[in-house]
């Protein structure tokens, strides 16, 4: 008798013996055929994540990264069959992983494709006319809130994320500053587009995402920042859906 | 979104592929000799954005055939019941020619492994499949196609054959099958039996989908073949072999050309699908 648990024990711990009972097929024990199992299960859940943080197998190296991918995903395997959602814990995996704590924008770095996915993925929204959004007056615009499309994601960040993420996705990218660049990311059509926010831009939008008045949320702000501008950007990518005056 | 009356209602006795969204411009551009296309349930499920506005343009233009590589329709416990919802869900706006799965396990407790786990042919594991299938059956509200697995090694404890186990199963539920003849030739070659004699046994009345595939070619410790459904390269000849011997059997069916990791241009692909298009084409000659 062969039971699953069993069989699963020894999928993903190389060092279990494989199980009794399965044959070869030609009168023998079924040995090193186990192991395209064992092989099937690794390398397809190490492309998922190849796949998933393309930036973070950039930084760490390839065969770096690899080694990475196997210890996680023993760690962690998919909790659903939906792929599309498979690794959202590296975040929290890398914080805690003390040979890369030297590296501290790692986690960042992964919050930062999570929500690239995430947008990717995002159930689809109607955006506001632009016309409409101009055509409120500014005493009744500082009282309103605003409603975002779920394609629409904020990631915070105290690192230079957004130029670290460019300089390893884009040829020919600028070197990153040392300055605090949070992560807004659009989705105009199918497309997420990453952009860099203030300190400031990034405490107010967070606010606003919470259902915050637009006054309110300027004021949760801790530096000066363009709310004018801020919300032509969210415009611009049709992020915003809707707002109540 | 509300579901709609199906545009297809069958898949035609004709090639088909397995889409890839980098296709996506070829295939709306001219797609033969494709006639209709399969997607992986799990893809498009998300709640938007690319994936499911190609989805509802290509099915505006070609039946499509669901093939769900998440269910575990053999696993030990129960069925993930919210994943069942999600495939209703796909099915309900869809509305596809199609529904498929696989006689395999690939979840455990909350645990999804990502690959076709194998069964041993018991009675108990009979007794839960049937169960699952009709369970599958009473919430979609349609007959859905089981196909065969690719074999590395069988069961001491199995008392069934495949073929007798895949007939049984269609007699006790009343589902389809999808033969998929790289997995017949691959656990053939793996286990020492014989693809013909395979074909032979199966319920070759049952079958609505075929599947070809390319396999790699490795070897067991003792250096005999170990061919892995790999789904990475050309069909191989001996699999068209056997297109011909089981379609001489069975008549034309649906034949589908899956190509799923190193994923060609799409004229390489095409090529794959003319090659199945003449297989038919003998069929309906000499018929």
């Amino acid at each position: 008798m062969t039971d699953q648990t069993e069989f699963r024990a020894a999928l993903l711990d190389a060092r279990q013996p494989v199980p009794d009972g399965l044959l070869d097929g030609h009168g023998g024990g079924a040995g090193k055929r186990f192991s395209v199992y064992r092989n099937n299960v690794a390398v397809s859940l190490t492309e998922a994540l190849q796949t998933g943080f393309p930036v973070l197998r950039k930084l760490l190296g390839l065969g770096n990264f690899d080694q990475l991918a196997g210890l996680y995903l023993r760690a962690h395997p998919p909790a659903s069959p939906l792929m599309m959602h498979y690794g959202a814990q590296m975040p929290a995996f890398l914080e805690g992983f003390a040979p890369l704590q030297h590296i501290g924008y790692l986690p960042d770095i992964a919050r930062l494709e999570l929500a690239i996915r995430a947008s990717y993925h995002a159930a689809d929204a109607d955006p506001m006319d632009a016309a409409k959004l101009a055509a409120i007056p500014a005493e009744t615009l500082s009282t309103a809130r605003l409603q975002f499309a779920p394609a629409l994601k904020l990631v915070r960040s105290p690192w230079p994320l957004f130029d670290i993420w460019r300089f390893n996705s884009e040829a020919g990218a600028p070197k990153p500053q040392a300055v605090p660049q949070p992560v807004l990311i659009t989705r105009p059509e199918f497309d997420p587009i990453p952009a860099p926010l203030t300190l400031a831009e990034a405490e107010c939008l967070a606010a606003l995402l919470e259902g915050v008045r637009l006054d309110h949320a300027l004021a949760a702000a801790t530096g000066p920042l363009d709310l004018t501008d801020l919300l032509s950007r969210l415009v611009r990518g049709q992020a915003i859906t809707d707002i109540q005056t | 979104m509300l579901d709609r009356s199906p545009r297809f209602d069958q898949l035609p006795a004709m090639p088909g592929i397995g889409y890839k969204p980098q296709h996506f411009a070829d295939i709306m551009e001219d797609a033969r000799p494709v006639t209709w296309l399969e997607i992986h349930a799990e893809n498009y499920m998300g709640d938007g954005g690319r994936p499911l506005a190609q989805l509802r343009a290509l099915s505006e233009r070609f039946p499509i055939s669901v093939h769900g590589v998440g269910l575990s329709i053999g696993g030990a416990g129960a069925l993930d019941t919210e994943h069942l919802a999600r495939l209703k869900h796909l099915c309900g706006w869809l509305q596809p020619a199609s529904f498929s799965e696989h006689l395999a396990w690939s979840t455990h407790g909350a645990e999804f492994l990502n690959d076709l786990l194998p069964l041993p042919y018991t009675d108990a594991t009979l007794a839960r499949v049937a169960a699952h299938i009709d369970q599958v059956q009473d919430t979609l509200g349609r007959k859905m196609l089981l196909e065969n697995p690719s074999s590395y090694l069988a069961f001491a404890e199995s008392t069934w054959e495949e073929t007798e186990f895949l007939a049984e199963l269609t007699r006790r539920t009343g589902c389809g099958l999808l033969l998929d003849i790289n997995n017949v030739f691959i656990s053939a070659t793996n286990l020492g039996t014989s693809p013909q004699a395979y074909i032979d046994a199966y319920p070759l009345d049952a079958v609505g989908e075929i599947h070809l595939g390319g396999h790699d070619e490795d070897e067991d410790s003792e250096g005999r073949p170990l061919l892995i459904d790999s789904h990475g390269r050309e069909i191989a000849d001996p699999v068209w072999a056997l297109l011909d011997y089981t379609l001489a059997r069975c008549g034309a069916k649906p034949v589908l050309v899956e190509w799923d990791t190193d994923v060609p241009d799409w004229p390489v692909l095409a090529a794959e699908a003319c090659r199945a298009a003449t297989a038919l084409d003998r069929i309906a000659a000499a018929q």
